[in-house]
């Protein structure tokens, strides 16, 4: 059952569909594995299935384009395992996975992990109640599951997916209560300097102007610059406080909350292989350090996609072209002059606007302040008082304030809290998120059973 | 809390959430279907044993974990739904029998 492929694909979302496409085509035979159970990742969640029209033409062409790149990467006869979950990298990449209960090892000479974004943690208090999840959460159960909230549901937040989701939720026949834009004020200003660039990214900007100002005039109840934003109800969401910029406090019924603050990286695999990694300062986040092809300083191990730094999917496609251009020329096979040229020029072009999207929708930074009754840890459900009492007596950084409260050591692994240790104790400490980072990812990536690791051993199958 | 949009194509199906039958269809998550089924949530926890329902959908929260066909802390937004699936939401810690 273990791999034996040369090349290994962690993530079948454009990126890893890209590369694996470009690699079929320079005559390699990469394995591609994901964790969901179709090609497309999130943002082409289940693109394939057939759909009645109404909901085909409420999700948009951009989604719908993602099936013919589903077609190109089934087409291209790639060996492709879905519900397989990485969960394990060793040095000398040798890889851990797990498909249907059962363990194997890839040792390929390249590994590519294509495993894209997560929404960034978004904590306010009472966001653990149910009836509150996040914005992408509710796009994916719109995509997968043709689900929409029953009754007019309130987002909060900012970031492009917000306004994308509410286009297709409306035009899918759902409604909106309200849109609590958190974005600070002051943000469309410190984004002008970003908008030369971005005006040739152009068409994107001119969609996402287009869908809010139809929203506008259908009526959308918008609230600018909200904040103190608080969830609360004893078994299940009940009601939102906030704060509007006129300094009122307002307090509204609800019943399903959605949440969106931005994606950053997805990083647990970098990380625990220690890959250098950098401080992007514009999307508050780490990324890791990649050569012109996507190589992180681990030799043999690429990055491409979201993973590489947030730049959406027409990058993600050029990036994930470039990484296999990047491999088969390691591994002795020179990809055309012409179709390297091709990619970097569409990662450029595809690049155009994000520095103004990273300006116009900035990340909450150290200094907005999170309320002490606000779980930071999902999985151990820590407080940011708990956290913040732990960093004034401990001063040496996530790990430590880890090792003494058990955040980040539930089943997430970090995935939902690390991002807002390093807020607060770059708050707690007056040092900059950069300096604090991030928690030591440690293995298991995923949770894994004894049965999976007792039949690895002699490369036999779990029972 | 969630409502499904008419899909003619997709098969229904039944499941089983803690012996209570709900409607299923073709190609959705363990978890979509959670949240259309009262109460919503996927578990009490393990620690406070509070209340949580399926969160981020994209297998990054760990919040929609339940038992699936006899199986532990199944990710259930990763797990696809199938006819006549048993599906338990766990209350607080796990009781292991040896």
């Amino acid at each position: 059952m273990n791999s034996r492929h040369d090349i290994l694909i962690v993530g079948a979302g454009p990126a890893g569909m890209a590369a694996a496409i470009e690699l079929r085509r320079l005559g390699f035979a990469p394995l591609v594995v994901d964790e969901q159970s179709a090609p497309g990742g999130q943002i082409w969640r289940d693109v394939e299935r057939p759909r009645p029209d109404a909901l085909r033409n409420a999700l948009g062409p951009d989604y719908a384009a993602g099936a013919e790149v589903a077609g190109q990467f089934r087409a291209s006869g790639v060996d492709y395992r879905p519900g397989t979950r990485m969960w394990h990298i060793e040095p000398g990449l040798r890889v851990f996975l797990s498909q249907a209960g059962k363990a194997f090892v890839a040792e390929p000479k390249a590994l590519l992990l294509a495993t894209g974004a997560q929404e960034r943690p978004a904590p306010i208090p009472g966001w653990t109640l149910p009836g509150v999840l996040t914005v992408g959460a509710a796009q994916i159960l719109m995509k997968g599951s043709g689900q929409i909230p029953e009754r007019p549901v309130w987002i909060a937040g900012s970031g492009p997916l917000p306004i994308l989701y509410m286009r297709q939720l409306v035009a899918a026949g759902g409604q909106v209560a309200g849109y609590l834009d958190t974005t600070p004020r002051g943000a469309a200003l410190r984004a002008l300097p970003h908008l030369r660039s971005a005006l040739r990214g152009w068409a994107d900007l001119r969609k996402g102007l287009a869908w809010m100002r139809a929203l506008k005039a259908g009526g959308l109840h918008i609230e600018k610059h909200v904040t103190d934003l608080v969830a609360t109800g004893t078994e299940r969401l009940e009601a939102l406080s906030y704060r509007t910029a006129d300094g009122k406090a307002h307090r509204v019924e609800a019943e399903v909350l959605l949440l969106h603050e931005g994606v950053v990286p997805s990083i647990h695999g970098t990380l625990s292989v220690d890959c250098a990694h950098v401080w992007d300062e514009a999307q508050a986040a780490l990324r890791p350090a990649l050569d012109d092809w996507g190589m992180t300083s681990v030799e043999g191990l690429y990055v491409a996609g979201d993973g590489a730094g947030i730049a959406g999917v027409r990058a993600a496609l050029a990036r994930g072209r470039l990484a296999a251009q990047g491999i088969a020329a390691r591994l002795g096979r020179e990809a055309g002059a012409a179709e390297v040229a091709g990619a970097r020029a569409e990662l450029r072009a595809a690049s155009a606007s994000r520095g103004f999207l990273d300006a116009v929708f900035p990340a909450p930074g150290s200094s907005v302040e999170i309320p002490d009754d606000t779980i930071v840890c999902r999985c151990e459900e820590l407080t940011a008082g708990e956290i913040r009492a732990a960093a004034r007596i401990h001063r040496g950084g996530p790990n430590q304030v880890k090792a003494v409260t058990r955040c980040g050591m539930g089943p997430c692994q970090g995935r939902q809290c690390g991002y807002t240790v390093n807020r607060i104790l770059a708050s707690a400490y007056g040092q900059s998120q950069a300096d604090v980072g991030f928690f030591r990812i440690r293995p298991p990536l995923k949770p894994v059973t004894l049965q999976e690791l007792a039949a690895l051993d002699e490369g036999r199958e779990a029972p | 809390m969630f409502k499904q949009l008419a899909d003619p194509a997709r098969r229904s199906f039944s499941v089983f959430i803690d012996g209570a039958e709900v409607s299923a269809r073709d190609g959705e998550t363990v978890a979509a279907v959670i949240l259309r089924a009262p109460p919503h949530i996927a578990r009490h926890t393990p620690v406070k044993e509070t209340p949580r329902a399926p969160f981020c959908l994209m297998g990054v929260c760990f919040d929609c974990l339940a038992t699936v066909d006899g199986e532990t802390s199944v990710q259930t937004c990763l797990v696809e739904v199938q006819p006549g699936m048993k599906i338990e939401r766990p209350v607080g810690k796990l009781r292991i029998t040896l």
